[in-house]
C-alpha cells in the first residue's frame, strides 16, 4: 500500500526529542505536538520547525489527552512561527505503533498527521498516519 | 456584551462555515447559549446533556482555559475573544 501525503520528516534532534519525551512518561502514555509550515489548502507539509512536549492530562498508560494549556501555548507558538500545529504523537508503551480503536475515534483534526511511538520492542517505533473518517493511512517518514 | 468567539475546523460546519461569529452574554454560558440560539447544531457540541462543559472541547477566554478559571460562569467583557479547540485525545 503506497504511503499517504505528506511524508513527515523529522531531524535526528526532533525524532531523538520526541523518543526521549516518551521514555519520561513511561509507564504512563507521553504526548505532545509538532508545528511547521501548511500548504495552500491548510495542509501540512511535513516540515517540522517546532517540537512542543506536552502532559498527559489523564496521567494514564491506557489513554492520553494533551493539556489543555500546553495545547494553547503551543498552537500560539506555532502560530508566531509563520506555521501552525499540524502533528501530534502519543506513545504507546505496550503495543505497536499502529493506532488504537480510540485513537481513530478521536481523532478530530483531519489535516494532521497523527505519530505513535511503541515502546514495546527494545528500540521505540516510530510511525505516522494520517486519520479522516475513520479511515487509517499510513505516511512515510524521514528522519533528515 | 459582545464577544468575538473563534471556532475550529470542526465545528464551523455547524456556524454556517465562518471561523469567527460574535455573540452576546455576560458569561461563557451565557455566550454559548446565544451562539446556539443561532446556530443550532453547536449546542450539542459545546455543552453536554448535564448542562456541562463538554468533555471533548476546550475553551478559553483570552487564552485561559476556563476549566481553570469559573468554568461556564466564567465572565465575559466587551472585545474579550473566546477560542475553542477540540481536545487533542487517544489511546
Amino acid at each position: 500500500m503506497p504511503f499517504a501525503a505528506p511524508t513527515l520528516r523529522l531531524t535526528a534532534a526532533q525524532h531523538a526529542a520526541i523518543v526521549a519525551h516518551c521514555f519520561d512518561g513511561y509507564p504512563d502514555e507521553a504526548c505532545g505536538l509538532l508545528g511547521g509550515p501548511t500548504g495552500g489548502a491548510g495542509e501540512p507539509t511535513g516540515e517540522i520547525t517546532s517540537v512542543f512536549p506536552c502532559r498527559n492530562a489523564d496521567v494514564s498508560a491506557r489513554t492520553y489527552t494533551v493539556d489543555s494549556r500546553d495545547l494553547i501555548k503551543a498552537m500560539r507558538a506555532a502560530e508566531a512561527d509563520g506555521g501552525d500545529l499540524v502533528a501530534v504523537w502519543h506513545s504507546h508503551t505496550h503495543t505497536d505503533a499502529y493506532p488504537s480503536d480510540t485513537d481513530v475515534r478521536q481523532a478530530v483534526e483531519p489535516g494532521w498527521v497523527y505519530a505513535i511511538v511503541s515502546l514495546k520492542h527494545a528500540e521505540p517505533v516510530l510511525r505516522a498516519y494520517r486519520i479522516r473518517d475513520g479511515e487509517i493511512a499510513e505516511v512515510d517518514v524521514e528522519i533528515i | 456584551m459582545a464577544v468575538e468567539v473563534k471556532l475550529p475546523t470542526l465545528l464551523r460546519v455547524h456556524a454556517e462555515g465562518q471561523a469567527s461569529v460574535t455573540a452576546d452574554g455576560a458569561t461563557i454560558g451565557e455566550v454559548f447559549q446565544s451562539l446556539t440560539k443561532r446556530f443550532p447544531g453547536l449546542g450539542g457540541n459545546l455543552v453536554d446533556a448535564d448542562g456541562n462543559l463538554h468533555k471533548f472541547v476546550n475553551v478559553y477566554k483570552d487564552d485561559d482555559d476556563i476549566r481553570y478559571l469559573d468554568g461556564l460562569d466564567t465572565k465575559v467583557s466587551d472585545g474579550d475573544v473566546v477560542s475553542i479547540l477540540p481536545a487533542v485525545a487517544g489511546g
